[in-house]
Formats: structure tokens, C-alpha cells, sequence
């Protein structure tokens, strides 16, 4: 660990990665990369149809196939205990809830062999016919009981429809986001192993002690008979959440051939296994006096689920929080359809509610002739609009003010379509970003050595956030010591309980946890001598999180995207983004710019790219890998600036953290799209704004 | 139709070392280095060639070793990212994406840093991409739009690529 | 993947003598495709024929001006040639554009003329595909298609041919040099993709077991001009959503010589002849190139999502023409 710039504390001083060395040298060891001895290859086999059942697994005839061991399907696999989540309930039942499903785990001795396995075997079904019709006015469509993850799913203050009619200027626009797909650069993966009535996996998870509670539930198992260790995860941005097929079915599979299994998804399978962000329409009023003084939101938001598992994106929830306005109705509708469940994918709600939301706010200060930044500043409000709370700090205009300074936002011409370089036209972009900054309980433990060095352990889980190194930074702190003289041990769920690497919450929990932990060790030791094993205080934030007072908490930005846009070819080109951010106290500056950047990247890679394609006739996705489904390359990603406003936020926790793991993402689209707007004349309401998008809603410039 | 044998011996050099394997023909490269030898710094991101992160270096060229076989790979000179640091001494590249930040979860940074290595060798001897303006010109300045055309077969999903083109021009500059 | 057997032949009479053999064989060059395909159980050979060893891979000067560039020379060796970027650089521009670094150091040139189709429902099995498996249907038709072709397609297939090179080639008139045990014949670029018909399987016109051993480029005319353009979703490391290639000769101000060959519309790279005619003797203008691309592409039939190619294709050929010609768009 290399320190690039001195502070008078830790937090707050630039700090390269602790792992950085065995990550740019592959000596980081990630889930699928452990070689036990015996270790078996399974192979997962999904389902080819869109619905129905499992009539036969030819199973007999895999088994005469080389090296196979055991192919494990709803007729022979071990029986599992629900765990509160029906996707994990795998090869339990013959039913095929929709395409890529789990049908079966062929388990051989090497990864040829079980792979030609799993392709060998025949599978026959009973297809029935299936619906993955996603609309807004699908006759199933029903009112859920309430959004990811407790939300109140329609809220009501005043009359919209009376504001409505009464405004001034309405805007009134329906927007769209497509099915969009994680793709975690590591593919999800497991390394189970059974010592006995023991159980150990290596597994790729965001949350080594929330993946040991399901397998708990799902084997019948007790505490001590199960650890999950995680110490390198390739990434997650929500799928690796919770639990996924993988470590079920690994832990089904050692135990029953007896040998270590491993299992990995491909690519292809990740599409229909792990979650993915719901597509939403959204229908977005928004009404105003001619001064852009917002009087009425109503905000409607449609997503799907699956027929396995409710999940029900909170689309609509940002609508709540970021302007003040007399009137405000904010409503969810899911409908359940034969398609794989929805799950987390960085920022849900705040990611796809902004497209709407900000996108909206640009079309109304157009309408008004109202400055874009000015007309967000005129609508702040005071308190959180839907609940009256107050904020614990709410930084919006200042994040908006210095970004508009840094980006060169006053020199801007509003009217759209009148800047060109060559064959391109030029616009700019501006859009507002926040994210809930919410704490969870944790536990974590400190130890004094007796060589006078410290030992942190925390079940936290560094997807390449940088938590490691931040809460070095954090134990040092709180221990005052080197960073160096602190070690912190993470992704092992003998650590014990504590928050997942998710909802922006992780460093926000953990932090506490372990402040607490090193604070109390401090005053342990200076009571005694330390003994050979070392002095080891634990502490337990669950009691303190508890007690927090009732304050709205979130985390603020400013996106500014400049691009260029060829409207004959519909090439769309991201020129230059400017995120300015306010997220409490920042521990690590050279790894939170980094995730700031990771979060805003992902976020233009959406506003241009990205699109799981479902194919209505078989039910599944047509471009299920990285060629069809695409991902921003180096070459789309130009200069991405980011930077942070002070901000001291005693109510958030101790640390004065705010996660800033999906901050960075929300409200990058919509200033992308705004952008296309401000070059082109054009609104682009659907995402991704794909080339024939552009070249079919432009008009068509008289070349003759 | 013939009944061919289903498996071969192949010889790899693989970071200097000779090896000797005995191998399904269906092996991939990148298979045998993560599950016979152990070497598993090359990730298999997407098995297809469509990401980047099992890019090795073969006879001192990047190639992506998913779609390669192993039995085909017979006499040739692998490096894999374990095997760009000599005696305890980092790279040049692999120093630069510490410095730089040029990684975060990981998982890609083998297969982007052996990419960036070619990259640099690449320049060096003139090669155009996509973006020279003139692909017969003999010199490549190797700005930040050529490093992110040459280095776009290499996909990260945390979003790393602003810090990794930082990286490879330090590098660059550097004389790596 | 299924097992194979695989074998390392000594030269190219024993690599085709061996191929001719089994019907189950296929050529390994670089593999990129064919791999590819393998792990999707598309491709299942019984016997791989690696060639990559075979000395196949030279880029000549032919005595006429022309190049000979071998089959097994990668899409970089082309690329990078100094007779090609200075003599042919319509191929550079148009090799560099495809896929990444990685896969054009491996990608060899017969095996970037030979490679399939992207198309979704092709590169699934689960999913019924008339190329793959006659008879089955096409579900692109109906399905996804937004990628798909405009021209030259028929009611059994509408797949497009992913390649950047064989659009530029097929700009130059190149020839494609092919060994059998009958001996060695070549025939010309236009020739060797087959329309698509009612026989989508049947892609090129070679029989099992034909060799390509060098393509040849004749000299382009005095001089020409050229330039390749690619339009694609994602900015780099992606197939073509439409392509041109273009050479043209302008002397006295009036267009002496000019070919257009447009990719990313068709089963094959698509020759705009029609265009060409239209444009021979006239004087350059957006106008004009306007004119001869809607002759041309008044022949598209579109599917119901790729209607765009249409106007991106016309649009990019005119861009291309203006550019190459010095005349405002």
C-alpha cells in the first residue's frame, strides 16, 4: 500500500489498493479458482422452452459418458428448505417457470467432459404456452403491495389532476428503459466442499454472511456447520446480492457425489439466473407555473417480475424526495410474466426513476425557457416533500452550482441543434443524481496482537469498491495507528453478521461497526496486559441503527455529459461527463473517484447500449452474451471528470459516510439524453438511444 | 470415417517454463493454464472472445486464449499475466494501474494489462488502428483516443476504463 | 463441446487430401470462429485439420501490381503490411475496424472470408434456424432483426455476412485462390458467396474440403481513392450495422472509376453495381451520389425493425462518395 498523499488522518488520504498487488499480478484468487483436491465440474443445464414442466432427464445415458459423476435433476436432487427466496428452490419441482431455468447439474470429473455432458442430455418437456408480452396495458397488470425493498407502493399528496389542469405549462411524456443485464465481469461461481456435516464454499457473493444464512435454511443446517469465503468477487452491482444457483447447486452436488464441486455459470446463463433491472415504462406528468415553479409530479411507473419471486422495482420512490411541489402522486404496477425474476442492478429505482424524472425536469425548463439548473435550484425544497422529514444534509444545489462552474455550463446556448463539428452536432446535458443513504446493523471484531499490531475482521465484501483498504483507513483512524500496523480481514462469514456490500450501505454500516469494535478495544486494552492470543472486542451497531432518529438521508450530484451526434448515421458520441457529488465524508478519494467514474460509466454504457433482447416467440433472450448484449468499451468512454463538495453528516453514522457505490449512475442517462436533445432538436424517451432510434426520429436531412 | 485419438500430448513454454501436457483436444488454452497448471491470473470472463479477460500473450502477440485449443498451441511461447513480473519486480503496466487506479474489482485487470503490454509493443512498431488518421503514416502517437481504440477489446463492467487509459499512457510515457 | 480428433498435416495436399476424406472434418486456421461455434454446438466436427502451421500466410506483390495475400496470413499481418497500408489501405481501415486486437492476431484472412453470421437464432441451437438446420424456419424473420439484411435476402434467411475485409475486398475485385486434389482454381469475390436462395446453408462455392490458399487483390485503378466507413452500436470491438467501401477515380471532373460495396445489408458483401453505373462519367456531387444510392437501394426490402438501414446506408455512401471526392455533402 502505497500512501500518494499525506493527511493529517487516514480517511481522507488518497490510498492505493491493499490488494492491489495480487490483482494486477493474478495471484487474487476468485470463487472458481481454487484447486481442491477430487475437484468435480458441474455444468448447469436450462431449460429450452418458455413454460411447463420437465417430462424426462435422460440421465441414464450421460451417465455411460465419459467421466460424468452424477447428474443431478427434480427427480434425485436432495430436498431443500425454502429460505424466503423461491429462486433458489432449485431442481425441487418439474415446473419451468420460464427459459434459462434450472433443469438439471451434470457433475464429471473435468470441465470437457461435464460440459459435452450437459449439452448431451435430453431433456423433453411439456411445453405450455408462455407470456413475456412486457406492456403498460397488460391485463395483469396489478398494484403490488409495496417496492423493493419496503417502500410504499403508491403515494398521494394533494390533486395532481387539479394542479395539472390549472398549470401553466404541463409536461407530459411517457419515457422507457429496456431489460438491462449486470454482466459482473466474473461469471458467478462456487467451490463447495463438505467436511463431514461441515460445509465450505468459495463463492463469488456481495455478502459472505447473507449467503451463509440461506444455505442454512436450505440445507436444515446449524450456525456452525456452513462458512462462505469470499475474499476476491469479480464484481456484482446487485446480482451478487444474495445467493445465486451456483451456490445451491455446488453444495447439493459435493454432497451428494461426495468431492468437491465447483460450479460456473457461462455468460449466456448469467442472463437468465441472476437478476437483471425489470424494464420500466413510465408515464411522467409534470405541471408548473410559467416560472417553472413545479406544482403537480405524478409519476407512474410499470416494471415486470417473474412468476417464481415478487420483486418490484421502486421506479417511481425518486419522485418523492428530489422537488418540491404542491401536489404529488407517485405509483407502481408490476405485472408477472414467464421470464426470469428481476433483481438489484446498481441503483435500482433511483436508475431508471431518473431517466424519467430528470429527463422530464429538462423537458419542462425547455417549455418554461427556464434554465435547466436554475429551474431544479427554483424547485428545492425544504423538507422531503412526500414525508415533511427533515434532511440530514441535502447538497443538490451546491453540487449543481459547482459542476455548472467547472463544466462551463453559463457560457451555453440553450436552443437545441445549432452546434456542429463536421458531420457531428454538439449539445450539453445536465441532470440531477441521489441515492438513499441508509445503515444497517453490523457486527465486527478488533483485535490488539500481541506484537503490537491490530487485526480487523469484518464479513464485508470488496466487489472492487475499495472497502478493504477504506476500512483500513477507518481502523487506523479509530485505533490512531498506521494504516500499516492494522490488518482487516473480510469476506468470511466466520466474521459474523453484517450488512452486504449493496444498497450504497456497506461502508456506512461497516465503518460504524468497526469504529465501535476499535474504539472499545482501546479502552480494553489500556485496562491489561495482552495475552498471547490478543485482546478481542466485538461490537454490534444493531441496538444503535435502532435508535437512529427519523431524518430523510440521501446522498446528492450534478451529472453534465457533452456529446456529439451524427443524426445520418445515428452514431451518438459521449464527448465529455462532469459529475459533481456530495456523499458525507469521502474515506478513500482515489478508490471513491474511481467507483464515482465505474458508476457514471455504467450509466452512459445504459443511455447508449445496453438492451436485453426478448424474443417473444421462444421467450428468451436473443443476444445472451457480450457480442449481442453490449457494454460500454474503452472506446465509448471519453474524459470523465469527477469531483465532491464538502459535506458533514453527523446523522448518517458515526463515520459520516454515504455510500457511493450507485450514486454514480443515477441521473447520468437522462443528462446524456438531454444532451441528444440540446445537439439534435430531438427528445430520445427510449433507452438505449440506439442509432436507428436517432436516424428514425430525425428528420431527414434533404441530402439531394 | 476415421476414429481419430481424442487427446495429445502438447509442449507450451509457458512464462519461460516448459510444460508437458497431456490433453482433451476440446482444452482451451486458457482451460489449461486455470485448471492444469494452476495459472489462474487469466479469468474467463465471457468464454467466447467476447470480453478480454483471458488475453495472454502467445510468441509476444495478445491473443484472446478462450478460442484458442491448447493442442493447437504446440512449440509456442505463452506469457500470462503471472508472468510479466520478473523476480519480485512489478511491470511497468502493472505498476502504472496500481498508481493510477486502474482496476477495481479485479476480474479484468489480468487480460487489460497484457492487452496494454501488446499495445505498447504495437505502437512501438507503428501499427495503425482504427482511429489513425492515416494508416500508411510510419509513427503512432499513442494519444488517449488510440489507446482506448487499441485497448477496446478488453471490457471492464466497474467502469475502470478512464483510470486504465491514464494507466497505459503514464506507462507509455514511462518507456515501458 | 463433442470430441475430436485432431491432426497437424505436413502440407497443403495432405491437409486437403485429408479433409476431402472425412466429411466431418473442418479446417483449423485461427480458430476464432470455428472454436467459437464448437462451444455452441453449432460446429461439430469429428476431425480438426489444423493448418496454421502450413506456409500460407505470405503478402506479396504480384507482378501486376496486384497483392497476394495467403489465406492464413492474420487480419493483423494484412493490416499492417507496409505494401498494404501503402498501396491497399481500403483493407487496413476495414481489417482494423473489425472485432479487437486480440482476435485479429489470431483471425486469419481464408477464415474471416469463411466466418458465420452473427444472427442470434444461428449461434443458438435451441432455436430453430433454417442455415443451421434446413427446414427448421427463420425465426429472425419475425423475431429480432434489427441487424439483419435488406437486400439480397430471401423468405428462408435474413442473415447478414459479419465481415469488414470481404466488404473491402469485394470493393477491389479480389479473387480467392482455392486447392482441391483436382489442382488449384480461383474465382472472383462476387462468385464465391452464393445468394441465398432457398439453400441459406450453402454460403460459399466451395466443396468440402476446397482450401482457400490466398486471396488475390489486383492493383486498384491510377489514381483511385478509397476509404472504408463502419457505423456500429458500440463505438469499437463491434459488428457493423452498416458499412462502405469505396474507391473512385475522378479525372477532369467527372468520376472515371468507381466501386461501392456496402456491408451489414446482406447474406454477402453487397456490390453496388447499380449505384456504380449510375455515377459512370458524371461529374461528383451529393447530388448525384444521392441519386445513384437510392438506384440501388430502391431493391431493399426491409423487415419491420430495419427499415433504417435504408437512410444509413444511402446517407453513408453519399458521406463517403463527398469525402472521397472533395465535394460538400
Amino acid at each position: 500500500m502505497t500512501v500518494i498523499e499525506k493527511a493529517e488522518q487516514q480517511v481522507g488520504t488518497s490510498t492505493t489498493r491493499i490488494e492491489a498487488v495480487d490483482k494486477v499480478t493474478g495471484a487474487a484468487r476468485y470463487a472458481g479458482e481454487y484447486p481442491l483436491d477430487e475437484l468435480a465440474h458441474g455444468v448447469v443445464v436450462t431449460s429450452t422452452i418458455g413454460r411447463g414442466r420437465v417430462a424426462s432427464v435422460g440421465a441414464d445415458e450421460i451417465l455411460a459418458m465419459p467421466g460424468v459423476i452424477a447428474v443431478l435433476h427434480h427427480g434425485n436432487a436432495p430436498r431443500l428448505h425454502d429460505p424466503g427466496d423461491a429462486t433458489l428452490l432449485l431442481l425441487q419441482a418439474d415446473t419451468v417457470p420460464h427459459q434459462g431455468a434450472v433443469v438439471a447439474l451434470v457433475v464429471a470429473s473435468s470441465l470437457e467432459q461435464a460440459r459435452a455432458a450437459a449439452e448431451a442430455l435430453v431433456v423433453t418437456y411439456d411445453e405450455e404456452p408462455h407470456d413475456v408480452g412486457f406492456t403498460a396495458d397488460h391485463p395483469k397488470m396489478y398494484v403490488p403491495d409495496h417496492v423493493n425493498p419496503a417502500f410504499d407502493t403508491e403515494t398521494v399528496i394533494g390533486d395532481v389532476d387539479a394542479a395539472t389542469q390549472a398549470a401553466e405549462v404541463v409536461v407530459d411524456a411517457t419515457y422507457t428503459t429496456p431489460t438491462q443485464q449486470n454482466n459482473a465481469m466474473e461469471p458467478h461461481a462456487t467451490t463447495a466442499t463438505w467436511h463431514g456435516d461441515h460445509l465450505t464454499v468459495f463463492d463469488s457473493n456481495q455478502g459472505a454472511a447473507s449467503v451463509k444464512q440461506s444455505i442454512v435454511k436450505l440445507f436444515g443446517l446449524d450456525q456452525d456447520q456452513v462458512r462462505v469465503l469470499s475474499e476476491h468477487v469479480g464484481g456484482g452491482f446487485g446480482s451478487k446480492g444474495t445467493a445465486r444457483a451456483p451456490v445451491v447447486l455446488a453444495s447439493m452436488a459435493a454432497r451428494t457425489t461426495e468431492r468437491p464441486v465447483r460450479v460456473a455459470l457461462s455468460r449466456q446463463q448469467m442472463f437468465s439466473l441472476v437478476g437483471y433491472r425489470t424494464p420500466t415504462i413510465q408515464q411522467m406528468r409534470l405541471a408548473a407555473g410559467r416560472d417553472g415553479t413545479i406544482t403537480a409530479i405524478d409519476h407512474l411507473a410499470y416494471s415486470q417480475t417473474s412468476t417464481v419471486l415478487e420483486f418490484a422495482e421502486q421506479t417511481a420512490v425518486i419522485s418523492r424526495m428530489m422537488y418540491a411541489t404542491e401536489t404529488l402522486r407517485s405509483r407502481h404496477r408490476l405485472v408477472a410474466l414467464d421470464v426470469p425474476t428481476p433483481r438489484w442492478m446498481r441503483a435500482p429505482g433511483e436508475a431508471p426513476g431518473s431517466f424519467a424524472l430528470e429527463s422530464a425536469i429538462d423537458e419542462l425548463a425547455e417549455a418554461c425557457g427556464v434554465d435547466p439548473i436554475e429551474l431544479r435550484i427554483r424547485n428545492e425544497p425544504t423538507t422531503e416533500p412526500e414525508s415533511g422529514l427533515a434532511f440530514s444534509s441535502r447538497s443538490l444545489v451546491a453540487c449543481l452550482r459547482e459542476g455548472a462552474q467547472r463544466f462551463g455550463w453559463h457560457d451555453r446556448d440553450p436552443r437545441p441543434g445549432i452546434r456542429q463539428d463536421g458531420r457531428w452536432l454538439l449539445g450539453t446535458g445536465v441532470a440531477a443524481a441521489t441515492y438513499p443513504a441508509r445503515t444497517a446493523p453490523s457486527t465486527a471484531a478488533a483485535t490488539a496482537e500481541p506484537d503490537g499490531r491490530f487485526t480487523v475482521r469484518v464479513t464485508a465484501s470488496d466487489i472492487g469498491t475499495g472497502a478493504r483498504t477504506a476500512l483500513t483507513l477507518v481502523a487506523a483512524d479509530a485505533l490512531g495507528v498506521a494504516p500499516g500496523q492494522v490488518t482487516v480481514l473480510i469476506g468470511d462469514s466466520e466474521f459474523g453478521q453484517a450488512m452486504i456490500a449493496g444498497g450504497s450501505m456497506g461502508m456506512s454500516s461497516w465503518t460504524w461497526a468497526v469504529t465501535d469494535a476499535c474504539h472499545e478495544l482501546l479502552v480494553e486494552r489500556a485496562q491489561r496486559e495482552i495475552p498471547a492470543d490478543g485482546i478481542t472486542v466485538t461490537a454490534d451497531t444493531a441496538a444503535k441503527v435502532k435508535a437512529m432518529s427519523r431524518l430523510s438521508r440521501h446522498s446528492f450530484g450534478a451529472q453534465f455529459a457533452e456529446v456529439a451526434v451524427d443524426v445520418r448515421t445515428g452514431e451518438v458520441r459521449v464527448r465529455r461527463m462532469l459529475g459533481i457529488f456530495a456523499a458525507g465524508r469521502i474515506v478513500n478519494p482515489l478508490t471513491a473517484r474511481s467507483q464515482l467514474i465505474g458508476g457514471m460509466t455504467m450509466g452512459l454504457s445504459a443511455a447508449l447500449l445496453e438492451e436485453a433482447i426478448m424474443d417473444s416467440a421462444s421467450g428468451d433472450y436473443v443476444n445472451h452474451d457480450l457480442a449481442g448484449y453490449h457494454v460500454a468499451a474503452h472506446a465509448d468512454v471519453p474524459s470523465i471528470e469527477v469531483g465532491w463538495v464538502d459535506e458533514v453528516d453527523h446523522e448518517v453514522n458515526p463515520a459520516g459516510v454515504k455510500g457511493i457505490g450507485e450514486l454514480g449512475i443515477v441521473g447520468a442517462p437522462a443528462a446524456i439524453a438531454n444532451a441528444v436533445w440540446h445537439a439534435t432538436g430531438v427528445r430520445q424517451r427510449d433507452l438505449p438511444i440506439r442509432p436507428d432510434r436517432v436516424i428514425d426520429t430525425h428528420p431527414r436531412p434533404n441530402t439531394a | 470415417m476415421a476414429d481419430h485419438a481424442q487427446r495429445s500430448t502438447v509442449e507450451l513454454k509457458v512464462n519461460g517454463d516448459d510444460q508437458v501436457l497431456y490433453l482433451d483436444h476440446r482444452t482451451t488454452l486458457l482451460d489449461a493454464l486455470r485448471e492444469h497448471l494452476d495459472l489462474t491470473g487469466s479469468k474467463k470472463g465471457c468464454d467466447h472472445g467476447q470480453c478480454g479477460a483471458c488475453t495472454v500473450l502467445v510468441d509476444g502477440r495478445r491473443a484472446n486464449a478462450c478460442l484458442l485449443l491448447a493442442v493447437a498451441q504446440q512449440g509456442r511461447e505463452i506469457t500470462t499475466i503471472e508472468g510479466l513480473s520478473t523476480g519480485g519486480e512489478l511491470h511497468p503496466v502493472q505498476q502504472a494501474f496500481i498508481d493510477h487506479d486502474g482496476f477495481q474489482c479485479g476480474y479484468c485487470t489480468p487480460g487489460q494489462i497484457c492487452s496494454a503490454v501488446a499495445v505498447l509493443d504495437e505502437a512501438e512498431r507503428g501499427w495503425p488502428s482504427a482511429v489513425t488518421a492515416d494508416v500508411a503514416a510510419a509513427d503512432v502517437r499513442l494519444d488517449a483516443a488510440e489507446i482506448r481504440e487499441r485497448m477496446s477489446g478488453n471490457l471492464c463492467r466497474c467502469g475502470a476504463y478512464v483510470n486504465i487509459v491514464t494507466a497505459v499512457s503514464a506507462a507509455a510515457k514511462g518507456g515501458a | 463441446m463433442k470430441e475430436f480428433g485432431y491432426v497437424r498435416p505436413a502440407d497443403a495436399a495432405e491437409a486437403v487430401a485429408t479433409t476431402y476424406a472425412d466429411a466431418n472434418a473442418r479446417y483449423l486456421g485461427g480458430g476464432t470462429n470455428l472454436v467459437d461455434l464448437m462451444k455452441l454446438g453449432v460446429e461439430t466436427p469429428s476431425l480438426l485439420v489444423d493448418i496454421a502451421g502450413l506456409p500460407l500466410g505470405q503478402i506479396e506483390a504480384t507482378d501486376d501490381a496486384g497483392l497476394r495475400i495467403g489465406a492464413l496470413a492474420s487480419n493483423t499481418d494484412i493490416a499492417v503490411d507496409r505494401l498494404v497500408r501503402d498501396g491497399f489501405p481500403l483493407l487496413s481501415e476495414a481489417l482494423l475496424s473489425g472485432a479487437s486486437g486480440q482476435l485479429r492476431n489470431t483471425a486469419t484472412a481464408g477464415g474471416n472470408l469463411l466466418q458465420r453470421t452473427r444472427c442470434g437464432y444461428f449461434t443458438d441451437i435451441s432455436k430453430p434456424c433454417n442455415k443451421r438446420q434446413p427446414g427448421a424456419g427463420c425465426a429472425a424473420k419475425e423475431g429480432e432483426h434489427r441487424n439483419h439484411a435488406i437486400l439480397g435476402a430471401s423468405t428462408h434467411c435474413v442473415a447478414t455476412h459479419p465481415s469488414d475485409f470481404a466488404v473491402a475486398l469485394a470493393a477491389l475485385d479480389a479473387r480467392v485462390e482455392v486447392e482441391s486434389p483436382a489442382g488449384t482454381r480461383t474465382l472472383a469475390l462476387s462468385d464465391f458467396y452464393l445468394p441465398v436462395g432457398d439453400t441459406p446453408q450453402h454460403e460459399v462455392a466451395l466443396e468440402h474440403g476446397e482450401l482457400i490458399t490466398a486471396i488475390l487483390v489486383p492493383a486498384p485503378p491510377d489514381a483511385a481513392r478509397s476509404r472504408y466507413r463502419k457505423v456500429r452500436e458500440r463505438a469499437s470491438y463491434a459488428f457493423a450495422i452498416g458499412s462502405v467501401a469505396a474507391v473512385v477515380v475522378v479525372d477532369d471532373g467527372t468520376i472515371r472509376d468507381v466501386r461501392i460495396a456496402i456491408g451489414a445489408v446482406a447474406s454477402m458483401p453487397w456490390r453496388a453495381r447499380l449505384a456504380e453505373a449510375a455515377l459512370s462519367d458524371v461529374a461528383p456531387s451529393a447530388a448525384s451520389f444521392a441519386a445513384a444510392a437510392d438506384l440501388e437501394l430502391a431493391h431493399a426490402r426491409p423487415l419491420r425493425d430495419n427499415t433504417y438501414k435504408i437512410p444509413l446506408v444511402r446517407d453513408l455512401i453519399v458521406a463517403t462518395l463527398c469525402e472521397l471526392t472533395g465535394v460538400p455533402t
